[in-house]
């Protein structure tokens, strides 16, 4: 009876909670600053996202720093700071996870859903250190934090249905929160047929399936203490890769964790988080859906990551430090087999990464000092030991035929520091940054054997030689509000030494067959990465804002080439229309031409494109329970185009509508 | 009473471990090695061994002992000689072949090699003559071999741009992996139908494909070049994957003088000198 009044009252509580929310307007938030994005469903319980079952992918695109480098319609690779995700730190609540795909089929992103997540922090360059070493950002998926609120019993149902593609999504959310207990369980389901290009071009190879399944949940120890437990399993079958030669049979995680914390205001720790982790993925290529291949192949892929991290916080005056000690164990095993067309030869037996074990250990250390009410000093560093060890001897001795002198390891020291000053007035507030970085070559970089690269069609020997590639930073953020206009501008410059890149070997032969050639991982020199952003918005009356963002990228190394996969011009703009039951919006997004292509990096000159989006989204609410709607369409009038970062110029979906639907009992 | 079987017990026990301890020397020497055939006379039986228990083209590394028919002891200091002839229709002839000779550290097994260069398709035609002298007297013994046909070409006999008539046949890699391969060939020229002496200094360039690949190749191959102290030659040989590859030759006279073999290129995938290899 008691624990009934108890459930009760929690459950009217979350009512009244739930009531009182106010509700945000849908918004494409472009002015939006690189340090933190928040994202994700579960904070996301206010649906402030135009899309509530869209991906993680298009989450991240709306950073403007952000850009997905697209090989299809699922799995997209995160680029930040025009740095692709070699030189990024994606980790999953702090915990290291490394895909098991040779060809980066398989970003780390693609293996958690918006359901596992609370909300995913982007950090530009140096900023981004906290987990991990980086020179473009740190992109950090977070999974909900514990809450012993005692709110009962919620459940969310979503359903999601797109015309392009015939794109179908079901998901389902319960999550109980007790004084001392709690648990949320999640479950989500994809399916999309092969979508269609602007004009009703159907872009074959572009289907998926996929569903993400995960468990949380937690124990309140005491009042200072919980320990809890979080498993995500993944799984995508079916995922048609247009861009490339292959598709994915199975792309297939599992991810889980324990963690400790600890809190408490009146000790000099303010909180301390230690969480132990295991993640496994297997990765299985397959080309039996193409028609006409050179030669039939298999690649699989296997990764597995053990680690941990204990993060401490420490408040103390006007102090507020942040300790990272993480720390982990990686093997990245990739194997291609291929079946000659003559049946009576031996099938073709190479490693493609030969089991490589990468053991990482580090101290992160940062600390914020409030010189007054209006100034804030911070400074950053990382500091760690990184090894790289080819278990197999096979491995050793195919990558001998190209450095005849390698031994089976390599130890490498790695050093990143920051350095922030923030002045935050009324009308104005200013960045200044500074960062040194490095990090260590990635295991295709290092010891990919004959990876071909479908966009530049090489194939690529890795490097266990490379030093490491550094960058020197600097970055400034200025934001100006007045009455109703807010403007803002924000600029990052990164001067990389040893910025790696593929060479052409011409001595080399091919091994993919129809291949241009043989690059070797090397490095330039140098080379220089600019970005700038101007984001400006204005609140027109009560319910109608307008806003817009230019943005302007440069690169170039230090043999006077462009860099590859450098954003053109490009801006946003619109109108929104918001009350607490109703929005809507009218976007107009484009990127200018690519002049600055590289063609010496296989790029070709990408035209300009503009797409008009328009989104409109309801709330209603019934009794205790409430529904919310979204539904609007993409690409309006039906535009056949592609962007720099679409692999291999595959056409983006032409128009399609969607409609979301939530339904949240209490 | 008792000692009285006591003592037969204990002579028994002694033989048997005297006798185990021969058996235990016996299973060293031959270890590794598998019975091919034996080539008898009133006198002696000679016992061929190679690794895999048959001849194939190629080239076969042969192990022989020699056991006297009456004592059933092996013979510890004969001196041999051998001569393989192929029957063919109109003639007969031999092939390359080394001396036979005592291994170190053994006391009955001899060693040398044959390298057949043809075989019939079902592995007749070829016979075997070994020569041998035991404490100055002179026996022999002779007997049609069975040399199967090797799956790839490890073996090879050409008309140089000479006129004359070489063979090279493939001995290492024997267990081919994937990276660097230590690579050694054997080069013989035809002095006449029976003798096939070793050709030194000359020079064997090397680059090896896969077909199936579109005659994919890998770097860091080393041209085959003679070494005394083995009289074949030696040379590096990257493998970048499993399968079947072609090792692409190209035969130089110490003049420098291209005998046989061409350059591959787009339009030559092969070159009419070749050894194969499959793993």
């Amino acid at each position: 009876m008691k624990k009934f009044i108890i459930f009760g009252v929690c459950v009217l509580s979350s009512i009244l909670l739930n009531a009182q929310e106010p509700e945000y307007t849908t918004k494409k938030d472009t002015t939006k600053l690189s340090e933190i994005t928040v994202l994700g469903r579960h904070t996301l319980s206010n649906y402030r996202q135009e899309k509530t079952l869209s991906s993680i992918d298009d989450y991240l695109e709306k950073s403007n720093k952000i850009t997905m480098i697209k090989r299809g319609g699922y799995a997209w690779e995160a680029s930040m700071n025009n740095m692709n995700s070699n030189q990024l730190s994606v980790t999953i609540d702090g915990m290291q996870i490394f895909g098991a795909c040779t060809d980066k089929m398989d970003p780390i992103t693609s293996y958690v859903d918006v359901s596992n997540l609370e909300k995913v922090t982007v950090q530009s360059g140096q900023e981004g250190t906290e987990n991990g070493h980086c020179l473009g950002g740190g992109i950090d998926l977070q999974l909900p934090t514990p809450s012993f609120n005692g709110s009962g019993l919620k459940t969310t149902a979503d359903l999601g249905y797109e015309t392009n593609g015939n794109y179908k999504t079901a998901g389902m959310d319960m999550a109980y929160s007790g004084n001392t207990f709690y648990i949320n369980a999640d479950g989500i389901y994809r399916k999309s047929d092969n979508y269609d290009a602007g004009g009703n071009k159907e872009v074959l190879y572009s289907q998926f399936e996929k569903y993400n399944i995960s468990l949380q949940s937690g124990y309140k120890l005491n009042e200072n203490e919980s320990l809890d437990a979080n498993v995500i399993y993944d799984r995508a079958t079916d995922v048609g890769y247009p861009a490339l030669p292959m598709d994915v049979s199975l792309a297939e995680a599992l991810i889980a964790s324990v963690s400790h914390n600890y809190q408490n205001d009146s000790t000099f720790i303010k909180s301390l988080e230690t969480k132990l982790y295991f993640n496994t993925i297997t990765h299985i290529m397959d080309d039996s859906k193409r028609p006409i291949v050179p030669i039939r192949m298999d690649m699989p892929g296997w990764s597995d990551t053990y680690g941990f991290y204990s993060k401490a916080t420490i408040k103390k005056n006007n102090h507020n430090m942040l300790v990272n000690l993480n720390g982990f164990y990686n093997k990245s095993l990739a194997e291609m087999t291929m079946y000659p067309n003559n049946p009576n030869e031996s099938p073709m037996f190479m490693y493609t990464w030969p089991d490589i074990r990468t053991l990482y250990t580090g101290l992160y250390v940062k600390d914020a000092i409030a010189i007054n009410a209006l100034e804030t000093l911070s400074a950053s560093i990382r500091m760690g030991f990184h090894q790289n060890k080819i278990a197999k001897a096979a491995g050793v001795e195919s990558l001998q035929i190209f450095y005849p002198n390698i031994t089976d390891s390599k130890n490498r020291l790695l050093t990143s520091f920051s350095g922030n000053y923030q002045l935050k007035k009324e009308l104005f507030d200013v960045a200044l940054g500074v960062g040194y970085g490095e990090r260590a070559p990635t295991v295709s970089e290092g010891y990919g054997f004959y990876l071909f690269n479908s966009f530049e069609n090489f194939d690529y020997i890795g490097n266990p030689n490379l030093k490491n590639e550094k960058a020197l930073e600097a970055n400034f953020n200025a934001n100006f509000h007045k009455n109703n206009l807010h403007l803002g501008v924000e600029t990052s410059y990164f001067h990389i030494m040893n910025y790696i890149i593929g060479t052409i070997n011409p001595a080399l032969s091919t091994m993919t067959i129809g291949a241009n050639g043989v690059k070797m991982y090397g490095a330039l020199a140098h080379a220089s990465i600019f970005d700038v952003y101007l984001n400006a918005s204005y609140q027109l009356s009560k319910p109608f804002s307008i806003n817009g963002s230019l943005g302007y990228n440069y690169g170039t190394g230090s043999n006077n080439k462009p860099l590859p996969f450098i954003k053109p011009f490009s801006y946003l703009t619109e109108i929104n229309y918001a009350t607490i039951r109703f929005n809507a919006a009218l976007q107009l997004e484009g990127n200018g031409n690519q002049s600055q292509y590289s063609s010496f990096y296989g790029e070709d000159e990408t035209p300009g494109y503009a797409v008009i989006n328009a989104n409109f989204g309801n709330v209603f609410y019934n009794h205790t329970n409430k529904i919310v709607l979204k539904y609007g369409v993409e690409n309006l009038l039906d535009t056949n185009y592609s962007s720099y970062a679409d692999w291999n110029n595959i056409p983006r979906q032409g128009r399609n509508f969607y409609i979301n639907l939530s339904y949240i009992l209490p | 009473m008792k000692i009285k079987y006591i003592i037969p017990i204990l002579i028994i026990s002694l033989f048997s471990v005297a006798c185990s301890t021969d058996d235990d020397t016996d299973v060293n020497e031959l270890e590794g090695l598998t019975k091919v055939q034996e080539l008898s006379n009133n006198t002696h039986s000679i016992e061929l061994y190679t690794a895999n228990g048959q001849f194939s083209t190629g080239y076969n590394a042969i192990s022989i002992r020699i056991k006297d028919n009456v004592s059933n002891t092996y013979i510890e200091n004969a001196s041999l000689t051998w001569n393989p002839v192929m029957q063919m229709p109109t003639m007969q002839h031999s092939c390359p072949k080394s001396t036979v000779a005592k291994v170190s550290g053994k006391t009955t097994v001899y060693e040398g090699y044959i390298i057949y260069q043809m075989a019939n398709l079902d592995g007749s035609g070829w016979s075997l003559s070994v020569n041998y002298t035991v404490n100055g007297v002179s026996y022999d013994a002779t007997g049609t071999i069975v040399v199967k046909q090797a799956a790839k070409q490890n073996v090879t006999s050409f008309m140089g741009s000479d006129n004359k008539r070489y063979i090279i046949a493939l001995l290492e890699p024997k267990m081919p992996k994937i990276g660097n391969n230590k690579m050694v060939v054997g080069l013989y020229k035809m002095e006449n139908m029976m003798s096939f002496p070793v050709v030194e200094n000359y020079t064997i360039t090397l680059d090896p494909r896969m077909p199936s690949m579109e005659n994919h190749s890998s770097p860091n191959n080393t041209d085959l070049t003679y070494k005394a102290d083995d009289t074949m030659y030696h040379g590096n040989l990257s493998l970048t994957m499993t399968g079947y590859w072609v090792l692409n030759l190209k035969l130089l006279n110490a003049q420098n003088e291209v005998l046989k073999g061409e350059n591959i290129t787009l339009e030559t995938v092969k070159s009419s000198l070749y050894l194969e290899l499959e793993f």
